[in-house]
């Protein structure tokens, strides 16, 4: 958004996203700081950054998908475990390399999907939900028992960390520097695809797809093509989590981290870019600060109580967080953002002058 | 008025149930080029409901529809839009979380070819083609008087407004032939006249059919080249307005039959 009185001259900078100086000096700032920030922090903050990067990608995905084209999805973990475990027997069974992997990874993804995107022909809303949460279900019971020799069954499977020259991304430091511009390109990657033909196509068929379909939009085919890009969004998560984890194990990806990823879009503002990016800084924050205060709280319980308490309370955060932006802000932090945004470009005056 | 004699829709004795209810029956109509045809009948006539099979949202039963001389009666509703064929809806069917500008631009999806790749990369292809599109788009949001409004988010504008993005984003689409489904209803006396001046200017400018369904009598009348009258899902009267003005089928129709003493 321009400041008020600013108008654009022509239609390109009227679609640009970043279109002041002061934007440009944000993004600027944004960016050095991230830049230093893997060699700044101590190595438990960039950890947390590193998960949150992981997150954000895999965010991202489920935005495009439910956020943008309105197909809920219940499954988001699963997919992602798709590409992980894609990745991991790549690598591990047939020898790839990493980098190699990581594209046939991400399209694994995509097309596991398109496949249980399939039932979005018939059904949607609820029902489709039920066909993602089957898909949950299928997929994780698919890592534990399908040919435990290749797959890895309960177990999983162990992978070496990749390496760029002497470069290992084995500790947080240097993963940092390689899940921090992943983060960067595919949420540009988000943005771009939201703002042109295609999302727009996401937005037709989410809000009215009888009218979407009259004004020549398949949307069936747009349903299956935003599984797909969500799916391959899952992917590059699963792929930067196999990274981050140096392994894969069927419990990493279960049926409640989809759910946090729902809670988290939800959060963020569905259909925004800046949601899921900002849903995942806020859910992981919370989750690190429940962690950092279970142990004070629990301490004003007996013994037999506050062992049980720790898993809990970080649940009962996050529900209590998700009910309450639900009933006050169901457009998510991003609409915050946006009024924010809003009142910025006309102050210090209430309105805007006409 | 230009009115040219050949035939760009034809529908051919197109039957449509519901269960028992025929919603149209045995309809066969001709819609000439460049010609303003009117549809009109009481409530439940199946005004709508050809529309409707036009589009290839319902399949009828029995009968097929032509266009330029194309059977599309069994083409999906967005092959049938790609061909030429754009609609508005009579109760307003937008995209509610977008933008006035945005909806516009969604109504010229056909025209665009951006897809996933240059979608995600955006800078060179897909951004020249937004560039280039929204010029249209821009011309037809001038010609609407939307200006003021266009980056508003559809949902939280007035309903005559609303009424004219959904105008907007059916000519987007570029089409021969334009389907309006009550673009007055509900509407003040200013804002019909606003959108009667909107319909003729267009056909004028852009040489589109247009084939409307208006409960209004005076803006047809005084607007279309030609009227066809429903009843009960047939077609009971199609001529000139004033031919219409004086059936007696019609007045029947509209007004019951006298009782006989």
């Amino acid at each position: 958004m321009r400041p008020s009185g600013i108008m654009d001259v022509n239609y390109r900078q009227s679609a640009a996203m970043l279109r002041t100086r002061s934007q440009w000096l944000a993004v600027g700032i944004l960016l050095a700081f991230l830049a230093v920030a893997g060699r700044v922090f101590p190595s438990e903050i960039v950890d947390v950054m590193n998960m949150m990067f992981i997150l954000i990608v895999a965010a991202h995905g489920l935005n495009i998908l439910t956020g943008y084209c309105g197909q809920v999805s219940v499954g988001h973990a699963a997919f992602k475990g798709v590409g992980a475990y894609s990745a991991a027997m790549l690598i591990v069974r047939l020898g790839w390399n990493h980098w190699v992997a990581l594209p046939v990874a991400a399209l694994a993804a995509g097309g596991a999907g398109v496949l249980f995107g399939l039932p979005a022909f018939r059904v949607g809303g609820f029902y489709l939900a039920m066909s993602t949460l089957a898909a949950q279900f299928i997929l994780t019971t698919v890592f534990i028992f399908a040919m435990p020799g290749i797959v890895g069954g309960i177990s999983g499977i162990t992978v070496p960390f990749p390496a760029i020259g002497d470069f290992s991304f084995r500790i947080p430091e240097n993963q940092y520097y390689l899940f921090m511009p992943m983060c960067v390109v595919m949420t540009i990657v988000a943005r771009n695809i939201a703002r042109s033909r295609m999302g727009r196509a996401f937005v037709a068929v989410r809000d009215n797809e009888v009218a979407a379909e009259i004004m020549g939009v398949n949307p069936f085919g747009y349903k299956l093509r935003a599984f797909f890009i969500g799916c391959l969004f899952a992917g590059v998560a699963g792929w930067m989590r196999v990274v981050y984890d140096g392994c894969v194990r069927p419990d990493i990806y279960p049926l409640m981290a989809s759910i946090w990823l729902l809670g988290t879009i939800i959060i963020g503002g569905m259909g925004t870019t800046i949601g899921p990016i900002l849903g995942v800084i806020l859910v992981r924050a919370l989750n690190e600060m429940v962690l950092m205060l279970s142990p004070l709280i629990g301490g004003f319980f007996p013994i037999e109580i506050a062992i049980r308490m720790g898993a809990g309370l970080g649940l009962i955060a996050f529900a209590v967080v998700v009910i309450v932006f639900l009933i006050f802000q169901p457009r998510g932090l991003a609409h915050l953002w946006e009024v924010l945004g809003a009142r910025m470009r006309h102050w210090p005056f209430r309105y805007e002058p006409r | 008025m230009v009115t040219e004699d050949e035939v760009q829709l034809r529908t051919d004795n197109v039957c449509l149930s519901f269960g028992a209810v025929k919603a149209l029956d045995g309809i066969s109509l001709d819609v000439k080029l460049h010609q303003l045809l009117a549809v009109i009948g009481p409530n439940g006539a199946g005004k709508t409901c050809l529309f409707n099979v036009i589009n290839g949202f319902y399949r009828p039963q029995e009968g097929e529809v032509y266009f330029e001389g194309r059977k599309i009666t069994q083409l999906p509703p967005y092959k049938i839009a790609e061909l030429g064929i754009s609609r508005t809806f009579q109760a307003i069917q937008l995209y509610a979380g977008l933008s006035v500008v945005d909806n516009i631009m969604a109504g010229r999806h056909i025209h665009l070819k951006s897809g996933m790749v240059s979608g995600a990369i955006y800078f060179g292809r897909a951004q020249r083609e937004e560039a280039e599109h929204r010029k249209e788009v821009e011309w037809l949001i001038d010609f609407l008087e939307l200006t003021s409004v266009r980056d508003r988010i559809v949902g939280s504008l007035p309903y005559g407004l609303q009424k004219r993005v959904d105008l907007g984003r059916a000519l987007a689409l570029e089409p021969k032939l334009l389907l309006l489904d009550e673009p007055m209803a509900g509407m003040s006396r200013d804002e019909k006249e606003a959108m009667a001046r909107f319909i003729l200017d267009v056909v004028e400018m852009r040489g589109i059919t247009v084939t409307l369904v208006e409960h209004d009598m005076g803006v047809v009348m005084d607007i279309a080249d030609r009227v066809v009258v429903f009843d009960y899902g047939h077609k009971i009267a199609d001529g000139l307005p004033e031919e219409i003005r004086n059936n007696e089928q019609v007045i029947k129709a509209y007004l019951g039959k006298p009782k006989e003493a």
